[in-house]
């Protein structure tokens, strides 16, 4: 299926949220593996910078603070992640 | 304190309609080795563990699970959401129809519904974290079981990366247990 914009955007979210996922765990029982805390911060970078710039687009992708929205209140627009 | 992100952690675009897979995927999401009771069991779990490390990673690795609680949701929703209650009932869901319509529900590949007793919490680390270690294997194997019931790319995708994570999480918490087993052997001076 070809993707939109926004699709390929979120799919480069995904990708990265999934590498900090990943460290996040290693770390967890390796706190003292600096390779690992390297990455987890170099992607950590990475993905604030493109999770930004698709907030601006495309509205938040979470609440409670955690990103600011336009008018009007973006958070109840459509697609949800179900659909 | 927990945060929505209003995106999947792992892509579905399901297009083909297959009621009988989505019966079966309900094992993941009600049934006793499935998504919601890993996310539950971590997450009651981790006020009893003895160390900083082994609270993070049930923290994180419970988290997570809420996350894959939402794939298979995903899942089962985008198989059956076109079905008509015909369709639905010559694929073993009439019963489920009754009751839930095209709703989610937390019940298993039978019917049987979720149960707070698929999950122990013994407040002793080493018997929570070898319970966890077996939940992981039941769960990779249930996908490995479920990946061989369907020949769907779109089905068999986000299942592949679900079972990769059972083993990850199998992991960490096998390191977690050799941590707390060192900590707790290791002699306290005061």
């Amino acid at each position: 299926m070809p993707m939109n914009e926004r699709e390929q955007l979120l799919l480069k979210i995904q990708q990265l949220h999934f590498a900090t996922v990943d460290l996040n765990l290693y770390l967890d029982t390796h706190p003292a593996c600096q390779q690992a805390l390297r990455d987890y911060n170099r992607y950590t970078q990475e993905l604030m910078r493109l999770r930004q710039m698709y907030e601006m687009k495309y509205g938040p992708l979470t609440n409670f603070g955690y990103a600011p929205s336009q008018y009007p209140w973006q958070w109840v627009n459509e697609p949800w992640p179900w659909e | 304190m927990w945060i929505y992100e209003k995106k999947l952690q792992y892509p579905v675009n399901i297009k083909q309609k297959d009621l009988q897979m989505a019966k079966f995927l309900l094992a993941q999401y009600g049934g006793p080795d499935g998504e919601l009771s890993a996310g539950l069991r971590y997450l009651t779990q981790r006020y009893t563990m003895p160390t900083g490390k082994s609270k993070a990673l049930l923290t994180d690795i419970g988290t997570e699970e809420l996350a894959h609680v939402e794939i298979i949701a995903t899942m089962v929703h985008q198989l059956v959401r076109d079905a008509s209650p015909e369709e639905l009932r010559k694929a073993g869901l009439g019963g489920y129809y009754t009751q839930h319509d095209h709703a989610l529900y937390w019940s298993d590949a039978n019917g049987v519904p979720w149960t707070a007793s698929y999950v122990q919490s013994q407040g002793d680390p080493i018997a929570d974290l070898h319970e966890d270690l077996a939940a992981e294997q039941k769960a990779r194997a249930t996908y490995e079981r479920l990946m061989s019931l369907t020949d769907d790319p779109d089905v068999i995708d986000p299942l592949r990366f679900l079972r990769q994570r059972e083993v990850i999480h199998f992991q960490r918490f096998g390191e977690a247990l050799d941590d707390v087993q060192f900590n707790l052997n290791s002699p306290k001076y005061y």
